[in-house]
């Protein structure tokens, strides 16, 4: 099989969801020492971004979003571990800090956003649900990021977001971190009011968001 | 003389019901559901269940499931605030209700949604109380006037005060529970009381799948123990957090009602509790949880009839839109439901009233929907025999020019045989131009004005009322307000 061939086959393997294939490919292109920088751009990317043309075209829908996040999870978790043996820096889009604020335990939401973070190579960091606020901030202060994402279903947690960006100016850490904030209850104009960086309706709409903001 | 045959919904096969009911016991057995209360886990242990304590899940037997059964009321009783009128929830008796806790509510003027305060929660409650169709109330509206603390426990107290109808309603954290218990004591004037006749039913919702959060458990532990019918909210979204099949979330929507069947009778054997829910059919393209979906009312209808084989009390959350105005959407999805509720027999259908996916309330809808409820109710009642001869006696006469308009036969008979309807238009073109050519929503909005301004509620006595005063003014001064807000609606 040329390396063609495998990038082809890697691309249709995150289109079509197969995720031990995604794996097998990526381990097959570890095997082969293939430069692994280049089966990113040149296999799994492709495959994500037609995903996602796919989406806006409306033809897909969550179930094959996700498990194409996956599979790019999947191939990831293999090619990852071996750029960082050889010392190259794994491309990164940037570094995000998610999770559901305290007292909210609905995670469906911020799962998405953060697979498809993933999927289109940001580092990302899952705190889970029912996380505390103050867990936030460590965690983007330990790792560096560039976003704290804050999801939230209920109107009652909803406030955490807005809590969460006060002690972030209190602490004189304002513009150091971008927060970005999602869920049912949360729109545009609750984010400009609580002064996010940002708010995104859906998990591809998230993606975007992120990548403008990074490009700034 | 012939009675109405009573027209009956049933998706379900038995040889259907019974596979589902097998499936949801093993996954009870095998699989078991999380509990994140320790005092149910405790009364699981004792039950002999096996419980792995670090991961807090325990593994139901269907011996208990089926001795829970047992004793579990076919039939609840509900009483309003005097203790005089009954509501039978069991069989097919049929009880809509709007749906409860919506966050913001649709301003008719500004055709938009904002959040609610004490006066809309007080407008809510007084309509809700004159509209005939509606047997229940509901703590419909989060009141963003006072604090979260007591959120869940100010509904109750607007409820109490302005409606005598029973209300449906719940708690949003633990310590709710106690308040709220003391409003209902202070109603009935004793614990034993309260309990031969409840005038409240609280909602407990597992979180899909399979789990009691502290919460919601320790709402299903008190409200065993008070003799307040739990009413048991399982939601699981297709494809998301329940299996994408319609049998498929049957199965896990049985689990789940049956484990909290089984924490309520090991709190109390014979607690009256209600197989409920309000699952959808979960949008695969926008991730939300569409109620106006056919597949979300034929789960609710097939879960319904489930609970009947189980000899259960029935609810469902049906009758509502997923419309964000009151439009063709709004009146499509809450027909339907309505209707649809009606025909399966359920006995506590909540929603009417509600848009936006259970997030808004809406007066002008609560009156259109009264209508809805109204049609329903006709519906189920069915076509009986009134005379003998069913026709014959009224053609004696017969001859061209034969008119019913004068007989004696129509005028015994057509308020028992018709409905009227109050905003529903039946005018003729002209007649409606004649009338400012009013869509129905503007219709309702003034209807629901006038009806506002004209109800007398029924208030409780002077010692009821300081009583419940003082248990909120005590609630709302631990939560750091020093007054609860004034309502200018009296």
């Amino acid at each position: 099989m040329t390396e063609e061939n495998l990038f082809e086959r890697m691309a249709k393997a995150v289109v079509e969801g197969q995720r031990e294939e995604a794996e097998k490919l990526a381990k097959e292109a570890v095997r082969r020492r293939m430069d692994l920088l280049e089966v990113i751009e040149k296999g799994y990317v492709p495959g994500i971004q037609k995903v996602g043309e796919l989406w806006e075209k409306g033809e897909y829908f969550l179930p094959e979003l996700i498990t194409s996040a996956e599979c790019m999870k999947a191939a990831m978790a293999v090619l990852q571990p071996e750029l960082k043996k050889a010392r190259i820096d794994a491309p990164s889009k940037g570094k995000v800090v998610i999770g559901t604020v305290e007292g909210d335990i609905h995670d469906i939401g911020k799962n998405l956003v953060a697979s498809m973070l993933l999927a289109y190579r940001f580092d990302v960091y899952d705190l889970g649900a029912d996380v505390k606020l103050e867990k936030f901030i460590e965690k983007a202060q330990e790792t560096k990021a560039d976003f704290i994402c804050l999801s939230a279903l209920l109107t009652t947690t909803m406030l955490g977001q807005r809590k969460l960006i006060e002690m972030i100016r209190d602490r004189d850490l304002a513009g150091k971190y971008k927060v970005l904030v999602g869920g049912a209850p949360v729109n545009e104009k609750w984010a400009a009011d609580i002064g996010a960086d940002g708010y995104a309706e859906n998990a591809l709409a998230a993606v975007k968001l992120a990548s403008r903001l990074m490009a700034k | 003389m012939i009675k109405a045959k009573r027209p009956k919904l049933e998706l379900l096969s038995r040889p259907f019901i019974k596979k589902i009911v097998a499936e949801a016991l093993v996954l009870l057995e095998k699989q078991g559901v999380f509990v994140e209360n320790k005092e149910a886990l405790r009364l699981l242990r004792e039950a002999g269940m096996k419980i792995d304590e670090p991961a807090k899940r325990a593994l139901i037997s269907p011996e208990l499931v089926e001795k829970c059964l047992s004793t579990a009321p076919a039939v609840i009783k509900l009483y309003d605030r005097f203790g005089d009128k009954e509501f039978i929830v069991g069989e097919d008796w049929v009880h809509f209700n709007p749906g409860s806790a919506a966050v913001t509510i649709l301003d008719h003027g500004t055709q938009a949604e904002r959040k609610a305060v004490t006066d809309d929660l007080v407008r809510f409650t007084r309509l809700v109380d004159c509209l005939p169709n509606y047997d229940f109330q509901s703590t419909g509206l989060i009141s963003s006037d006072v604090p979260e603390e007591i959120a869940d426990s100010y509904r109750l107290y607007i409820c109490l005060q302005y409606s005598s109808k029973p209300a449906v309603t719940g708690t949003f954290r633990v310590e709710g529970f106690q308040p709220m218990y003391e409003m209902l004591l202070a109603v009935r004037g004793s614990a034993k009381s309260l309990a031969e006749r409840p005038l409240a039913i609280f909602d407990a919702c597992p979180s899909p799948p399979l789990k009691w959060s502290n919460l919601t458990t320790q709402s299903l532990i008190d409200c065993a123990r008070a003799g307040i019918p739990s009413e048991l909210i399982s939601m699981g979204l297709t494809g998301a957090t329940s299996p994408v099949t319609i049998a498929g979330t049957l199965v896990q929507h049985v689990a789940e009602n049956l484990s909290g069947l089984v924490i309520a009778h090991l709190a109390q054997q014979g607690a009256p509790v209600i197989f409920g829910g309000s699952p959808s059919s979960f949008d695969m393209r926008r991730g939300t949880t569409p109620m106006g979906a056919i597949e979300t009312m034929m789960i609710d209808s097939a879960y319904a009839q489930i609970g009947k084989y189980l000899r259960l009390p029935t609810h469902a959350y049906m009758g509502l839109s997923d419309a964000k105005v009151n439009d063709a959407q709004a009146g499509l999805e809450s027909g339907t439901g309505a209707v649809l509720a009606a025909l399966a027999g359920i006995n506590v259908v909540s929603g009417p009233g509600m848009l936006d996916f259970e997030s808004a309330q809406s007066l002008e809808k609560l009156v259109i929907d009264n209508e809805i409820c109204g049609m329903a109710y006709r519906l189920i009642e069915g076509i009986s025999q009134r005379d003998e001869p069913l026709a014959l006696d009224l053609f004696q006469d017969f001859r061209q020019g034969t008119q019913f308009l004068t007989m004696p036969h129509t005028r015994k008979w057509y308020r028992e045989e018709h409905i009227f309807p109050s905003i529903t238009d039946r005018e003729t073109y002209d007649g409606w131009v004649s009338l400012g050519k009013k869509s129905m929503t503007d219709r309702a909005s003034e209807e629901a004005e006038r009806l506002l301004r004209e109800h007398q509620a029924a208030l409780p006595d002077e010692a009821v009322m300081r009583e419940l005063g003082k248990i909120m003014k005590r609630e709302a001064r631990n939560a750091g307000l020093t007054d609860l807000p004034a309502s200018e609606v009296v």
